[in-house]
């Protein structure tokens, strides 16, 4: 009945209906992909979240997924082109977007999205998702595009392989991440502008990790990346990984632990030393109707919600749950993208004031004490608490009771 | 949405419905759970619940198909009368709707004697405005419907405000507006924005240097439609494309650093590219119909606005020839 009798929906009224209604929302959110510095040498410097998907959602921020290289539909090179964003005075012209930007080099996205895809030492040959012409990524070409594009955080082009992937295949995209990132340093032609951060590679394997940390800590380059992981492996070999990692890694510079993550990860990882995140969960998230909140999730498309007339999280204070219902969401969701926005933007503001709450507290030197509040509210009692996050906590002398 | 008024309507002007289902007693309204049978007292107590401030009485506008015999016409008309009395009286019942105007139908199909007697019942009843019914879709010709149209609204009281569905082209408008129709909603600006396209006409009927620039602007990007460079771009599209848009998909827009229409104050023009718009398109981000959505509402709703100026200064015949040149 909702469809025909729902009072004003989006596609009728001379008024307004929701899809223009997000127009007022969008803008209430401000500077969020921003650098926070929070004043505390090692954790959580920097409030970096993943501006492919938040952009998603919120106006200010538009989409970079494209950008981002976050998909092979989505690469800059086939169909936009860096000289075009070139000419667009950059990603930041581009997106009308002031704050920083992040660029990935798209090694990972061709390898793991792209069939058809061949490493050599040379670099990483494809097959356009466009027009099925063959494209040869190299270091050199990598940072060519993100110079173009002119970010602040490039990325290097690394060997990447799947975290469950073993043998001497891991070992040789260790090296050769190693002397790509060499290649990627050489070929940057603004280096006082464009901050090229080094990726940690070597598996799960300790002593292929440490040469990695050990060989690429030897070079000047302002931040590093902890890659290779969260890509299904177990979670005791990942969190292992990452404490081994930023035990190496130089206290003064900042430390990017990629495709994490869900909040509990986050938090355990901070806790772990790691400043900066990027992951598509809360978006993607949204996407199927689940709204998240600091006691795990709320699913809005489940019957249970269709009379709920609360907002998602009572103590949220993003525009959605400031003006909609659960009820509401419930019933958007059957029929109009305006549902997923809405839920975007709420688990955008999730995510953000959950990393803004860490940082406080870490300034105000309480952290500990919020591990323990944050992990009390998230699991319904102790038991329920994931065995290898109470292990990775100990191990930084954080205990839950 | 307190600020705003909220007009319940029976159907979705956005989607069209299957026809051959309405009977005596109930009226089928398509859901997301499918089809449902509407009598007189569930409509009214679902109106109960809603509590809407004008409502779309139940009715039986199942004639837009083309082939109304007289028969199903007169039908239509005896159907949606008996409905406009039910639903009446009820509402007189319920406490909750006093604060509602009921909006009457008026059918007929393409019978001219029943649309008159269909207006002329409707307007003996005591409803707060008129819903002209069934000129939706391409099945009845346009000549056609504009008679229907002068004639019916001929027949109702002037005090009353006269609704149209599914007439949203501009020129269309201007043709209604003068056969006296005052109300409209907004489904073209909602399938323009999901065909990936951006309203462009020009609506500026004021003869000052400014305007003249965005007009000529307007103009020439209706005239660049369908060079040779875009017919490929051009036959991927969507043949329902009015020369009222532009197809932001198309090639052309890929380095194309201006705003989707020069001088508009829109949050998408103001903050965005057509090249950015393309891009979101061709990437099929969903952000590409919210800025869009912006976009086409604002330059619609100021259209509207215009017609309400043209209208108050008696310049209709300027808008009217502006907006007829680039209907071509
Ligand atoms: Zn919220
Ligand atoms: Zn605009």
């Amino acid at each position: 009945m909702a469809a025909s009798l729902c009072p004003v929906p989006a596609r009728q009224g001379q008024t307004v209906g929701p899809a223009s209604l997000t127009s007022c929302l969008w803008r209430s959110l401000p500077d969020i992909v921003s650098f926070h510095r929070a004043g505390s040498p090692a954790s959580c410097q920097y409030d970096i979240v993943n501006a492919a998907e938040l952009t998603r959602s919120i106006m200010e921020l538009t989409n970079c997924a494209a950008l981002e290289m976050e998909k092979p539909r989505g690469t800059v090179m086939p169909h936009t082109g860096p000289e075009l964003i070139k000419q667009a005075n950059g990603l930041h012209g581009f997106m009308n977007w002031q704050q920083n930007l992040l660029t990935d080099s798209g090694g990972f996205q061709m390898v793991s999205l792209v069939e058809l895809s061949e490493v050599t030492e040379e670099g990483v040959r494809f097959r356009s998702p466009y027009d099925g012409e063959e494209i040869l990524l190299t270091p050199e070409k990598s940072i060519e595009i993100q110079n173009a594009l002119g970010s602040d955080i490039m990325m290097q082009l690394d060997d990447v392989v799947s975290s469950t992937v073993t043998g001497p295949r891991v070992e040789e995209a260790m090296y050769r991440s190693i002397r790509w990132l060499d290649r990627c340093m050489a070929a940057n032609s603004k280096p006082d502008k464009q901050n090229l951060f080094a990726i940690i590679q070597g598996g799960l394997d300790p002593a292929l990790r440490t040469k990695c940390l050990e060989e690429m800590t030897q070079r000047d380059v302002p931040g590093f990346a902890i890659g290779g992981l969260s890509g299904g492996e177990a979670k005791d070999h990942f969190w292992r990984m990452v404490t081994l990692s930023t035990d190496r890694l130089p206290r003064g510079k900042p430390r990017y632990l990629m495709g994490v993550g869900y909040p509990t990860d986050l938090v355990v990882c901070v806790a772990l030393g790691c400043d900066m995140f990027d992951c598509v969960f809360p978006t993607r998230t949204a996407r199927f109707g689940s709204a998240l909140v600091p006691w795990g999730s709320l699913p809005v498309r489940n019957k249970q919600f269709a009379k709920d007339f609360r907002p998602i999280d009572e103590s949220c204070d993003c525009p959605t749950c400031r003006r909609y219902s659960r009820a509401f969401l419930h019933a958007l969701f059957r029929s109009e993208t305006a549902a997923m926005h809405l839920l975007t933007v709420h688990n955008i503001a999730y995510q953000l004031n959950l990393m803004r709450s860490i940082r406080e507290s870490i300034v105000e030197q309480r952290f500990p004490q919020f591990v323990r509040d944050f992990m009390r509210t998230m699991y319904s009692s102790q038991e329920q608490y994931p065995p290898w996050a109470v292990e990775a906590l100990a191990s930084v002398n954080i205990t839950l009771e | 949405m307190p600020e705003s008024v909220l007009y319940c309507s029976l159907h979705d002007p956005g989607t069209p419905c299957p026809p051959g289902y309405n009977n005596n007693k109930t009226v089928s309204i398509w859901g997301y759970g499918g089809r449902m049978e509407m009598t007189a007292s569930k409509f009214m107590s679902m109106q109960r619940a809603l509590q809407p401030d004008w409502l779309q009485c139940l009715s039986d506008g199942d004639t837009i198909s083309g082939e109304t015999s007289r028969k199903r016409a007169k039908k239509s008309v005896d159907r949606s009368l008996s409905f406009l009395d039910e639903c009446l009286r009820l509402q007189e019942k319920s406490p909750e709707l006093q604060g509602s105007v009921m909006v009457g139908v008026i059918e007929g199909g393409d019978v001219l004697e029943e649309r008159l007697r269909s207006a002329r019942e409707t307007a003996k009843r005591t409803v707060g405005g008129f819903l002209l019914d069934g000129f939706q879709g391409q099945a009845m010709a346009k000549e056609t419907k504009l008679k229907l149209m002068a004639s019916v609204t001929a027949e109702l009281p002037e005090d009353k405000p006269r609704f149209i569905h599914g007439i949203g082209k501009p020129d269309e408008i201007l043709e209604y507006i003068e056969r006296g129709v005052d109300v409209f909603e907004s489904f073209f600006p909602y399938q323009v924005t999901e065909r990936g396209c951006a309203l462009s006409f020009s609506y500026d009927y004021n003869p000052d240097p400014e305007a003249a620039v965005i007009k000529q602007n307007g103009i020439q990007d209706a005239g660049k439609n369908g060079t040779e460079k875009d017919i490929n771009e051009t036959s991927k599209a969507d043949p329902e494309i009015t020369s009222f848009e532009i197809f932001l998909k198309e090639k052309r827009y890929r380095d194309d650093f201006g705003p989707l229409v020069h001088g508009c104050t829109c949050y998408c023009c103001q903050n965005h590219s057509r090249a950015y718009v393309h891009h979101l398109l061709v990437t099929n981000e969903l952000l590409a119909g919210v800025l869009l959505m912006m976009h086409n509402f604002q330059h619609y709703f100021s259209f509207f606005h215009s017609i309400r100026d043209a209208l108050r200064d008696d310049r209709l015949d300027q808008l009217k020839e502006l907006i007829f040149r680039q209907a071509l």
